[in-house]
This record gives C-alpha cells, structure tokens and sequence, in this order.
C-alpha cells in the first residue's frame, strides 16, 4: 500500500461517510410531512390528445 | 377509481427501498473488479465526478418525475410520462420502464436464488472443494456449473430434484408474498430490516477481512496491506509510465460513469415508480441525496474493501484479478473461503450478504409493473400479482432452462440490463429536461426541499447528462453492435432471447395502448372534489 493509495482511499472513504451521515442527521432530524399527495386518476393532465 | 392508493409509511423507508433497490451485486462484485482494472485509487477521481455530475442529477430528475406523475394519481412509468410529455405517444416510450424492470426480473431471481443457495451450502458445510489445493479451482468452477446448470441445457429440468431449482422456487415466492404485501406493509417494512442487517453481515465480513494479517508466512507479500494496495494504489492502466496517464484515458472515464450508472440503479423505472408514492413535502432532493449515498457507502466503503483484499491475500495477484460478477462470487471467493478460518461461517454471511442485497433489488422490479397492471386494467392487486408472476416465471423458466454458458441470461443481460436502461435514461433525460421544461423541473424538484440544487444542475441535466448518455450509446452502436447481431443470426438461443424481449414489448405496448383509451375516457373532476378525497 502506497502513501498515494492511502491517500485515495482515506479521501474516498471520508467523502462517503461525510455525505451519508450529513443526509441521514438531515431526513432523522425534520420532521415528515403528513399531507398525501395523491389524487385520483380522474384529474385533468391537459394532455393534446 | 374507489381504491385506495398505496403510499410510503416513513421517509426513512422509501430511502431505504430505493438504497435497497440500488445495493445489488454490482457493489460488492462489479464495483472492485472495475476500480482495480481502471486505474485503481485513481479510477476515484472520474468515478466521483460522474456520481456528482451525472448519477445525482439524475436520480434527482427520476425522483422529481415520479412525484410529479404521482400527484396525477399515477405510478406507472407509461403513466407518468404522459403526465410529464402531455401527449399520448410518450405514454408509449414508458414502456421501457416496464419491460426493463419485468426482463431483469427474470433472470436476476435465479442469480438471487444461487445466492440463497450458496448461503445454505456454506451453512450446512455442504460446499466441498476437497483436500488437494491445486484443484481447488477446477473443484469450484465444477461446483458453480453444476449448481447453476452451466454446464448443458436443460439440466435443470431434466426430471430430478435440484437444489438450486427448489431454492429458485423458494425464493420466487419470498418476492411475490412480499409483493403482494403491499408498498408500505411490504416492500418498506421488509427494507427496513433486511438493509441493516445486509450493513451488519457486511461489516462481519469487513472485520474479518481487514483482520487476516498475513495468513501464509511463507508469502509474506500475500498481506491485507497489500491486498488493499492492489485495490486503491493509484496506477496506470496499461502498465507503463505514471498514474495520471489512467486520467487520460476515455475508457476509464466511461467506465466510471457506466458504474455509477449501473450502481444507482438510474434507468430501470423504479425510481420514478417509488417517488410517484410521496406525500405532497416530501423532499426529493434530501431523499435523492441520501438514497444515492447509502448506495456509495456499500460500494466504496464496504464492496471497496472486502473482495479484492480477500482474494488477493489468498490467491495472490492472480485471484485478485478475477473480475466479473460470476467469476469473482461464485469461483474465486469460495476459494478463499476455504482457506479462511472459520470459512464456511463466513462464506454464509458473505452470501447471505449478497441475496440481501439482491432480493431489496428484485422486489424493486416488480413494482412497476404491478403498479401498471392496476392502472391500466383497473385490477386488484392479486389479479396483478397473480399475472406478473405468472409472467416472470415463465421469463425465468426460460433462462433456466437455457443454461448453457448462460447463453440466455447474457443476452437478456446485455440487451436489457446494459443497453435499454441507458436508453430509458436518455428518455427520461430528454422527457424531463426538454420537453416538460428544465426550469418546471428545477422549480418542482425544490417544493418542501430543504436543500437547494445548485444552478448548475439545469446545465448539467439539460446539456451534458444527454450527451454522454448519446456518446454511451452510440459507442456501444459502434464497437459493440454489429458483433451482438452477428450472435443472435447465428446462435438460437440469443435468438430466443431476443424473440422474448421482442414479445414482451408488444405484450406491453397492447396494454398501454388499452390503457391510454382508459385514461383518455375518465372524466375530468374539479380540483376541490379531488383534494376532499385525497385528505378525506
């Protein structure tokens, strides 16, 4: 193992963790919306049929 | 439409399906191999610029027009785009989003199932190499052949009992009851449980990987320094001069990009399917964002450091250059198992790792469709479940019965799980960033999302994913195109193969048709009765 190798995989592997723990401190920490979005297949799409 | 529509019951779930439906085989077996053929450390420096300016946005794009269909009350990707596209023929080109999921489907199944399979042979101490380490290679590729049938056609159904065939029925009804449970009750709950336990039996195998020292004195250069080094030291390519030279190289950038691609899963319809079940807030740039990162830390983080190492350790730089899905898990890995201690515990884990991974994938593929057979038939979900499965088994009784050299599964895997999910992606692309409008997008990717995109996404989406995507395509049209015909005139069983592709198309095409005249029929209600009903 070089110190390159070293190098590029400390980096890789600090980015990764540093991204997944910054997304999931973000979606555990908001709260979650309650409003359902869905409506029926009846609503107009405006589609040029 | 009195049914009631299904939806997520947790954020935390639906990033956990989609992460579930990312994770796969590829990270652990495909994402390795390809690093350490590409440059090694280096091969990092385009991989993460592709996850950042292609795979991201995207994922991004697929989530915001799945939750856009969705709030037109569809799921389907034939749906969705027509809600997207306004016009009835892009309805038609979702079904890309239906027959790449159900083809994959097919033939992932039975690779899930060798996992299973495996899994047991290890727990049971069943998979014997013998005594004699110099046949150890040809003992295992024996093993492989005669579990999987790759050895003839037809063996698998030539009238006994097979493991590996009762287990594909095991498993096969594992994904339908799951299936059949339902989106929430289903999918999320099993995702839930089945993606930290995936982590946890993948942080075992870590451990005991980074752990194995040097296991052979008497070769002392086999070590998991160095087996690490052969994975992350930075290196040429082709052998000769410094390490950036690999920068210079288009093929490991496409490379990189093809893995990101391929690893996040962006092209199968499943995104777009799963968003299309989000509440009105949800965010879909957080939600984007963390599926994509959980899917990395399992590739990077996990996949980057147990294969190679593993195999380097005992096999030496030969073993460790075993790539492919197949060779690498199922021949070379069941060597270095036997020499690890406590092997066989281990060896489970690893497997039953790799069908966690695979079975939050293949429960993936399903949804689509069944989403779809209820939109457009307006059938319940045991009629769809039902038609599906009985679909998909006859796909994938097809590809066990053509084993041979798993000349089927191939060619369903190089036409539909390589070339059609870049097509679907350039669809997607062009339908989300040129035709509904790439500043809507960005304006409706962004309701109830904490985190800004920046602007340069717009550029990105609208300019630069579509070109490399076309340069995807048209150098595979080029280099690798008439070589795949060639193969299909003259071999029947890529013949057949393609003749299924060509069939289920139609199939969908028909359905899609029938239920375009459905949804053209429905009336146009007011938006007050609309939403009364949805908070009602």
């Amino acid at each position: 193992m070089t110190p390159a190798g070293w190098v590029f995989m400390i980096l890789s592997i600090c980015f990764v963790v540093g991204l997944i723990a910054f997304c999931f401190i973000r979606v555990l920490c908001t709260p979650t919306s309650a409003e359902h979005m869905h409506a029926p297949l009846e609503i107009d799409t405006h589609e040029r049929t | 439409m009195g049914k009631p529509k299904e939806a997520w019951a947790t954020r935390l779930g639906v990033i956990l399906a989609v992460a579930g439906s990312a994770v796969g085989l590829g990270n652990f077996l495909r994402f390795p191999g390809t690093a350490a053929q590409n440059g090694g450390g280096a091969f990092m420096i385009p991989y993460f610029c592709a996850l950042i300016f292609v795979g991201i946005p995207v994922c991004w794009a697929e989530w915001a027009m799945g939750k856009y269909g969705g709030q037109f009350g569809f799921n389907s990707c034939p749906g969705v785009f027509g809600a997207l596209g306004r016009r009835s023929i892009w309805r038609y080109f979702g079904v890309l989003g239906l027959l790449i999921p159900i083809v994959i489907y097919m033939y992932y199944v039975l690779i899930e199932s060798w996992c299973l399979g495996y899994a047991w042979l290890y727990l049971t101490g069943s998979l014997n190499l013998g005594d004699d380490p110099s046949r150890y290679v040809e003992r295992c590729r024996d093993a492989f052949n005669s579990f999987t049938g790759a050895g003839q056609d037809g063996l698998m159904m030539d009238g006994r009992i097979h493991v590996s065939v009762l287990v594909w029925v095991l498993v096969f009804g594992i994904n339908f009851c799951l299936i059949y449970r339902g989106l929430s009750r289903g999918i999320e709950t099993f995702c839930k449980f089945a993606m930290p336990l995936m982590a946890l039996c993948a942080f075992a195998v870590l451990l005991r990987v980074l752990t194995l020292g040097t296991p052979n004195p008497a070769l002392p250069d086999q070590n998991v320094l160095n087996g690490l080094g052969f994975m992350w030291n930075p290196k040429p390519v082709d052998g000769g001069g410094s390490w950036w030279t690999a920068l210079a190289k288009p093929q490991v950038w496409l490379s990189a990009a093809g893995q990101i691609f391929f690893s996040l899963s962006v092209g199968f319809g499943v995104i777009i399917n799963y968003a299309s079940y989000l509440k009105r807030d949800d965010d879909v740039v957080l939600a984007g964002l963390t599926a994509s990162s959980t899917n990395e830390f399992f590739e990077v983080c996990l996949g980057g450091l147990i294969t190679i190492p593993a195999a380097f350790v005992f096999l030496g730089i030969a073993g460790a250059q075993a790539t492919g899905t197949f060779d690498l898990g199922f021949k070379t890995l069941p060597i270095v198992f036997v020499y690890m201690p406590w092997g066989n515990f281990f060896g489970f884990l690893f497997f039953f790792m790799l069908f966690l991974a695979a079975i939050t994938s293949s429960l993936s593929m399903l949804q689509p469709a069944i989403a779809f057979l209820e939109e457009a038939l307006d059938i319940g979900r045991r009629a769809s479940v039902t038609l599906l499965g009985l679909i998909t088994a006859l796909g994938s009784l097809f590809v066990i019965y053509f084993s041979k050299d798993m000349a089927a599964l191939g060619t369903l895997d190089d036409w539909v799980g390589t070339v059609l999910i870049v097509v679907l992606a350039t669809v997607q692309v062009i339908l989300f960033s040129w035709v509904f409008g790439v500043e809507r997008g960005y304006a409706f990717m962004h309701q109830g999302a904490q985190l800004h995109v920046p602007r340069l996404f717009k550029f990105i989406i609208k300019y630069v994913t579509p070109a490399y995507l076309l340069i995807m395509l048209g150098m595979w049209c080029y280099r690798d195109l008439p070589g795949k015909v060639d193969v299909i005139r003259a071999q029947q069983v890529p013949f057949l193969a393609i003749t299924l592709i060509v069939t289920m198309t139609i199939f969908l095409l028909v359905l899609i048709h029938l239920a375009s005249r459905r949804w053209n029929r429905v009336e146009v209600q007011p938006r007050s009765v609309v939403e009364a009903e949805g908070t009602g």
